[in-house]
C-alpha cells in the first residue's frame, strides 16, 4: 500500500495522501457554508496525519488561500461577495494583523502568555455563540410579536440590530456597499476589519470566526452577503499568510495542493448548499460550530493546567473538532443533496406544464 | 451621539497612532530556525523544487504564491463545470435571513 504514501519534499515526511484530500474535502465544505478559512479545523487534522507543526500551520494557511478563491468565485457568481467592502477592509485586516503577531512576540518575551491567549480566545468565542444565540432568540420573539399583530416580519430583518447604532456614525467619507445594503462611514468597516485582524494576529488564527459575526452584527451584512466577503477576506489575507510563512520556509506546497483538490470540490458544495439555507439556518450552525471550537480550547485548557491528564485531553479536543468536521460537513452535504434533488424536481415540473 | 462619536474617535487613535507605537518599540521576532531540505531522495520537478527552497526562500515564496491562486482558480473552473452538469441555476438565489 506504499502508492497511498506520498513523500513531502520539504518536511521529508510520508503522508497518507487520501488523508488530505478527505480533509480538504470537509474543511472546503464547512469554509464555504460559513465563510472561514477553518484553521482551527485543519491544523489539528495535518497533526494526525503525521505533519511537524513547524509545517502545519503555513501548509493549511497556503490551501486555505485556495479554498477561499474557489469559494469567492462561487459565492461571487450568486451575489454573495461585496467585493467593495472586501476591499475596504483588506488594509485594516492586514494591518491589524501584523500588529497581533508582533504584539504576542512582544508579550511572549515578557512572560508566558499561551494560557492567557487561550483564555481570552475562549471569551471571544462564548462572546460570539451567545450572540449568535441571542439574536435568534430576539428574532424568533420579534415573528411572534409580528403574527399576533396579524402582521409579518420582513424577511431581511434580524434579531439583533446593533450596526443600526454604527451606522448612526457619519464620519466622512460615506459608502454605499451595494451587495450589502449598507450605508456607512468608510472607516466602520476599517475599524471592525483592523479589531478582527489584531485579534486573529494575537489568536493566532485566521480571522473568518471573527470577522464573520462581525459583519453580521457591526456592519449589518445579510448573512449570505457576509459569506461571500469574508471569504474574499479570507483569500486575499490567506495569500498574504501564504507569502509570509513560505518565506520563512514553513509551507509544504504539495501537501497543499493535494488538498486543493478535496477542497475545490468541497468549496463548490458547501456554496451552493447556502442556497438552499435561509440566513439564520446558517447562523445557528455558524453557532455550534463556534460551542465546539470553545469545547475544544477548554480542553486544552484542562490539558494545559493538569500534566497526568495532558494526553487524553488532547485526544479529545483533536476528536471534538475532527469529529464536528465529519458531522457538519456530511449534514450540509445533506442539504445540498435535498435541494438539488428539490430544485430539479421543481423544474421538471415547470417543463412538465 | 455626540458621546459615542467621541469614544470611536478616541478607541481609533489609541489603535491607530499609540498601539503601533508601542508594538514598533518592542521589535519582532522570534528564534529562528535553519530547516534544510534533503535533495538526495528526490529525482525530476521535485529534486528542482526541493533545490529552490534550499537557494532562495525568497523565489520559493514568490513561486507559491503565483502557484496557489492559478491552481486555485483552474481547480475552482473545472469544480464548476462538473456543477453546471447537474442542471441546477448557479447564478441566483433568495436572500432571505428567515
Amino acid at each position: 500500500m506504499d502508492w497511498l504514501y506520498v513523500l513531502m519534499p520539504i518536511s521529508g515526511v510520508e503522508i497518507f495522501w487520501p488523508g488530505l484530500i478527505i480533509l480538504g474535502l470537509g474543511v472546503g465544505i464547512i469554509g464555504a457554508f460559513f465563510g472561514m478559512g477553518g484553521a482551527w479545523m485543519v491544523t489539528p487534522g495535518l497533526n494526525i496525519l503525521g505533519f511537524p507543526m513547524a509545517f502545519a500551520i503555513g501548509t493549511d494557511i497556503a490551501h486555505m488561500a485556495g479554498k477561499s478563491l474557489i469559494s469567492t468565485l462561487r459565492h461571487g457568481k450568486f451575489g454573495n461577495v461585496d467585493y467593495k467592502l472586501g476591499v475596504v477592509m483588506i488594509a485594516g485586516t492586514v494591518v491589524g494583523f501584523e500588529i497581533g503577531a508582533q504584539m504576542i512576540m512582544w508579550l511572549e518575551r515578557i512572560g508566558r502568555v499561551d494560557i492567557t491567549v487561550r483564555y481570552m480566545y475562549l471569551v471571544l468565542l462564548t462572546f460570539i455563540a451567545w450572540l449568535v444565540f441571542s439574536d435568534l432568540r430576539k428574532r424568533l420573539q420579534k415573528e411572534k410579536a409580528a403574527r399576533k399583530a396579524g402582521k409579518e416580519v420582513d424577511k431581511l430583518a434580524t434579531g439583533i440590530e446593533w450596526h443600526k447604532t454604527f451606522h448612526k456614525i457619519k464620519i466622512p467619507p460615506m459608502m454605499h456597499f451595494k451587495m450589502a445594503g449598507v450605508y456607512c462611514s468608510m472607516w466602520l468597516p476599517i475599524a471592525i476589519s483592523f479589531l478582527t485582524g489584531w485579534l486573529a494576529g494575537i489568536l493566532g488564527i485566521g480571522g473568518g470566526l471573527l470577522r464573520m459575526p462581525a459583519l453580521l452584527y457591526f456592519v449589518g451584512c445579510p448573512t449570505h452577503v457576509a459569506v461571500g466577503t469574508d471569504l474574499f477576506e479570507v483569500a486575499i489575507s490567506g495569500l498574504y499568510g501564504t507569502a509570509s510563512f513560505t518565506y520563512k520556509g514553513r509551507t509544504e506546497l504539495v501537501a497543499a495542493l493535494v488538498m486543493l483538490i478535496g477542497a475545490s470540490v468541497g468549496a463548490q458544495i458547501g456554496a451552493v448548499a447556502t442556497k438552499y439555507v435561509k440566513g439564520y439556518g446558517i447562523r445557528v450552525f455558524f453557532g455550534f460550530a463556534v460551542i465546539v471550537c470553545a469545547l475544544s480550547i477548554i480542553c486544552k485548557l484542562i490539558a494545559a493546567a493538569n500534566p497526568e491528564v495532558r494526553t487524553l485531553f488532547d485526544t479529545l479536543a483533536t476528536i471534538l473538532i475532527l469529529g464536528m468536521v465529519f458531522a457538519m460537513s456530511t449534514y450540509i452535504f445533506v442539504l445540498f443533496l435535498r435541494g438539488v434533488r428539490k430544485e430539479l424536481a421543481d423544474k421538471k415540473a415547470r417543463q412538465g406544464k | 451621539m455626540r458621546k459615542i462619536r467621541i469614544k470611536m474617535t478616541a478607541l481609533l487613535f489609541f489603535l491607530f497612532i499609540i498601539l503601533p507605537g508601542k508594538v514598533m518599540a518592542a521589535g519582532g521576532g522570534g528564534e529562528s530556525i535553519v530547516i534544510v531540505a534533503d535533495t538526495r531522495r528526490f529525482t525530476g520537478a521535485m529534486a528542482w523544487w526541493t533545490d529552490m527552497y534550499n537557494d532562495s526562500h525568497l523565489l520559493f515564496a514568490i513561486v507559491t504564491i503565483i502557484i496557489i491562486p492559478v491552481v486555485g482558480v483552474i481547480m475552482g473552473v473545472i469544480a464548476d463545470l462538473v456543477m453546471s452538469r447537474v442542471g441546477i441555476d448557479l447564478k441566483h438565489r433568495d436572500l432571505a435571513e428567515h
